[in-house]
């Protein structure tokens, strides 16, 4: 036991560096949001935010979008995936994880040369004629039809949205398919023998036994998709402001006020940890990390 | 699962998915060997965009600052990880649970947050203490987000380890550090690599804690990210190539490890029965 | 193979961190500059002449830099702001003074932009760019605007104007074609420019600093309005396009080079300023960035075409209608962060 104790002592270094460089910088953020240039406490930040309720409200609609998206998007592939082979299995996973490791911004920034109005897709319908063909049938449906030469596809909610779901897609599908993959096949069989079919297997057994990845999943797409920066300001032109930017034009961008921005950052952190409850509820963390 | 094999659906489907994934990376390679500047109408076939990129000093003092700095936070945080989980493994779990809750914090807190607070803090400290935002506090930040993933990564194979290992090496005549180095350090060195290229890759990709504590200093991320505020150039396509056939080698090196480990440890199993 | 995989890594590692310890012995100069602003061959050149290390990076609007370096925390040798925001910053105490004797070159400025509103004692700067701003669009798409303010508020070209991205440039051009004083603190006046941006915003294509180069070269907006160097520099790259400066008047500015409170490498920055004065190097800044340059000795050596050219040199009666901006007092500036975050919200 002895040793037990001792051994337990290798862990308080990590305690101090913890208590250090995470809890206090976070009980910065609150004095921050509740204090003013001058050191006194005021909620004057919070009351400011009721001008910001449309960022919020449009941070939170298209990261429930994305997540909602990456779901549909994500759970039939998951599953298709959990019923082949250990090897084909393997490479799947390893080219679903490939692209989560080029940088980030890279990723984005493939979108923008393809979305743009001179871009790749908008060149390629114009070549092959569809653009002109969509121009015939407004201008014969409607007589005030301006014909136009591009799709809007860059700058707009859509291809937030769109950033979000290419960025996050893999954080969906691998949580689901490690729970799928799990499901005991005895489980399974003993359905079918007592008469299922195959969708009632589906709706019955697998469904619900895989919920505690879906929830991962939903975890995992939301929170960063609430909190990007650089997808509204790439992909959205700078005319969608999402949570993110708010805080960031607040420290480094052209409106300083690290007040307001700690305050919007609690209140993110909030929305953050009642998806950390959540999900706590359903599992341990480890399984993301093995995942990642 | 369900006996039956895939159909053409299921296969289809999955083709689709990877295809949406590598379509846009598909793109940025092949525009990098594209002879004019444009991103969408091909030209022609030209290496030039590389020869600028290394001629980039300011992508290439990026790079370097990006590898340094994912080097050592991998390595630091892989050894603080691996001790904190020794030690909270070997905690009582009354402060055990709490503990480990607070190293999720990183984890599950959203990159902004983190960089936003440990930019508050670092300033706060800076005034008093007389130091600035930099290469130090760029490497303490992210020291700070990757050791929760490798105690994340390490912890499960304590879990999984024989307790009376450890005290049979002892039995056999090990002192207590060389039980440890031994026995203990092998069994779980799967989870401490893992997590070292955990910690590594994260580092590498960081871009939004690097970017509100790296002070005058720029990681590769932060250098992509102030290219795209001007005149983009497919340097930056050309560098996305490099960047993909160096991790695309990386994960295969690191597959074909685990499916070399996943055999031996059949073979291992096996063996033991008989 | 596990072995030498490790041994590989410590390797790498060692050797990493050796290089690192190594590099830190040299003398270096952290410059912190307006993006697309500078020749950056010039940093090869001048570690050869003085053997300091030029450590570069950019920021996109003057308020960004006051953010940066008001958040502390941070080191910058030379900055380069432009005129309102240096008399904000001499204001605030956030600059130093330069010490003139390092800088000798200061004698090749044209004595017209020293000792101006914004640095009247000529102790806290020098410059290094000059302008105004003006309205860049493309002939293909615009027909024969009038060469009005108007033309970056008419719906006509909805979805394709790009307006600035920072508060100050973005409620100037509302002001001006409001016909208020660029500078004003009146509150109505204020309010007015700051609805006249709602109702812009619907019919941009987005805000933008530095990314309207590849936006109108590339043709994918019409209408932008932006410095005259950098408009210079997009008409060179892109013969569709055309500029104006609007009939309402413009802005003028003067953008320079200051040292901030507290810089490390204070020397290597006045020694880094003096050898931006040099006239080769003027010329090579001003050709590649598109700026004029307020160097006395520069301007002498330019061939009659360049100084004909009315982008870069603008004449007396297009100067005469342009206003600078001055530091606005501390409620003002509250009030442009509010409007500027409610806008952009």
């Amino acid at each position: 036991m002895k040793n037990r104790r001792l051994a337990s002592l290798s862990a308080y270094p990590y305690v101090v560096w913890m208590a250090i460089f995470v809890v206090i910088p976070l009980v910065l953020v609150v004095f921050y949001a509740f204090t003013n240039d001058a050191g006194q406490f005021t909620t004057a930040n919070f009351n400011e935010m009721g001008s910001y309720t449309m960022v919020f409200v449009r941070s939170l609609v298209l990261s429930a979008a994305a997540t909602a998206v990456c779901l549909i998007l994500g759970y039939p592939v998951a599953y298709v995936l959990a019923k082949e082979s250990a090897g084909v299995q393997r490479i799947a996973l390893m080219l679903l994880m490939l692209p989560m490791w080029i940088n980030f911004l890279l990723r984005t920034y493939a979108w923008m040369s393809i979305l743009e109005n001179t871009g790749l897709l908008n060149t390629l319908f114009s070549d092959i004629g569809l653009i002109a063909l969509v121009n015939k049938i407004g201008s014969a449906l409607s007589s005030s039809y301006v014909p136009i030469d591009h799709f809007q596809m860059i700058n707009t909610q859509g291809a937030v949205i769109l950033g979000m779901v290419y960025n996050y897609l893999p954080f969906m599908i691998m949580p689901i398919h490690s729970v799928i993959v799990k499901i005991d096949r005895a489980t399974i069989e003993a359905a079918q023998d007592l008469g299922a079919d195959d969708v009632t297997v589906f709706r019955k057994v697998i469904f619900p036994l895989s919920l505690p990845g879906v929830l991962s999943g939903i975890t995992m797409v939301f929170v960063p998709s609430v909190s990007t920066f650089i997808l509204s300001k790439l992909l959205g032109g700078g005319t969608t402001m999402l949570l993110g930017d708010l805080i960031e034009l607040q420290f480094m961008g052209g409106a300083y006020n690290p007040h307001l921005g700690s305050a919007i950052s609690l209140i993110m952190m909030i929305i953050v940890m009642v998806c950390m409850a959540l999900m706590n509820r359903f599992g341990d963390g480890e399984d993301q990390a093995v995942m990642l | 699962m369900t006996n039956k094999k895939n159909g053409f659906w299921g296969r289809f489907l999955m083709f689709l998915m990877l295809f949406f994934l590598y379509a846009p990376i598909f793109v940025l390679i092949v525009f990098s060997f594209n002879s004019s500047k444009s991103r969408s109408v091909w030209t022609g076939f030209t290496t030039d965009w590389y020869v600028k990129l290394l001629h980039n000093s300011a992508i290439l003092n990026a790079l370097y600052t990006t590898l340094l700095v994912s080097v050592l936070a991998a390595i630091i945080a892989t050894i603080a990880g691996t001790f904190a989980s020794i030690g909270l493994y070997n905690m009582r779990r009354r402060w055990r649970e709490p503990l480990l809750q607070v190293n999720n914090i990183p984890v599950i807190n959203a990159d902004i947050i983190t960089g936003v607070s440990l930019c508050i803090l670092f300033v706060f400290l800076g005034r008093r203490l007389g130091f600035e935002l930099g290469f130090g506090t760029l490497l303490i930040a992210h020291v700070t987000f990757n050791i929760p993933y490798v105690i994340l990564s390490v912890m499960p194979k304590l879990r999984q380890l024989d307790n009376n290992l450890f005290e049979a090496a002892q039995d056999l005549g090990c002192t207590w550090m060389q039980a440890f180095v031994k026995v203990i350090i092998p069994e779980i060195m799967p989870g401490i690599v893992n997590g070292l290229l955990m910690a590594f890759t994260l580092s590498v990709d960081d871009f939004v804690i690097s970017y509100f504590t790296a002070g005058s200093v720029e990681t590769l991320s932060m250098r992509i990210y102030a290219m795209t505020k001007k005149r983009i150039s497919p340097e930056i396509n050309a560098i996305s190539t490099i960047l993909f056939v160096t991790i695309l080698l990386l994960l295969i090196i690191i597959n074909v490890r685990e499916a070399r480990q996943e055999k031996a440890a059949k073979k291992r199993r096996e063996e033991f029965k008989q | 193979m596990k072995k030498i995989l490790c041994l590989a890594a410590a390797l790498m590692a060692v050797l990493l961190v050796f290089t690192a310890c190594g590099s830190s012995e040299q003398e270096v100069v952290n410059v912190y500059n307006w993006g697309e602003n500078i020749d950056e061959t010039i940093f090869k050149d001048f570690e050869k002449q003085t053997g300091i290390k030029v450590n570069y990076k950019v920021y996109e609007t003057n308020e960004q830099l006051y953010a940066v370096l008001k958040q502390g925390g941070v080191s910058y040798d030379v900055i380069v702001p432009s005129d309102y925001m240096i008399s904000r910053m001499i204001a605030e105490d956030m600059l130093e003074k330069i010490d003139y004797s390092n800088v000798p070159n200061l004698s090749k400025i044209d004595p017209n932009y020293l000792y101006r509103e914004f640095d009247p004692e000529q102790e806290y700067s020098v410059p290094y760019t000059w302008g105004i701003v003006g309205i860049v669009y493309n002939t293909t798409m615009v027909e024969d605007p009038e060469e009005s303010w108007g033309l970056l508020f008419d719906d006509k070209y909805s979805g394709q104007i790009l307006q600035f991205d920072n508060s100050r440039d973005a409620m100037a051009t509302a002001l001006f074609y409001l016909g208020y004083d660029v500078n004003t603190t009146d509150k109505a006046e204020l309010d007015e420019a700051y609805q006249l941006l709602v109702q812009q915003k619907p019919i941009l294509q987005g805000y933008v600093m530095d990314q309207m180069f590849d936006k109108m070269e590339g043709g994918e907006a019409a209408v932008g309005v932006y410095y005259a160097g950098d408009c210079l520099t997009m008409i060179d790259n892109n013969p569709d396009l055309a500029y104006f400066v609007p009939e309402e008047g413009s802005n003028f500015f003067v953008d320079a080079m200051c040292i901030p409170k507290g810089a490390a490498n204070k020397k290597n920055a006045e020694l880094f300023i003096n050898f931006m004065c040099e006239t080769d190097i003027c010329l090579r800044n001003m050709d590649v960035t598109g700026y004029a340059t307020p160097s006395a000795e520069a301007y002498a050596e330019l061939d009659e075409e360049t100084r004909e050219n009315d982008i870069l040199f603008p004449s007396e009666e297009v100067l005469s209608n342009c206003q600078t901006y001055i530091n606005l007092p501390a409620d003002t500036l509250e009030l442009y962060n509010d409007y500027w975050t409610k806008l952009k919200s």
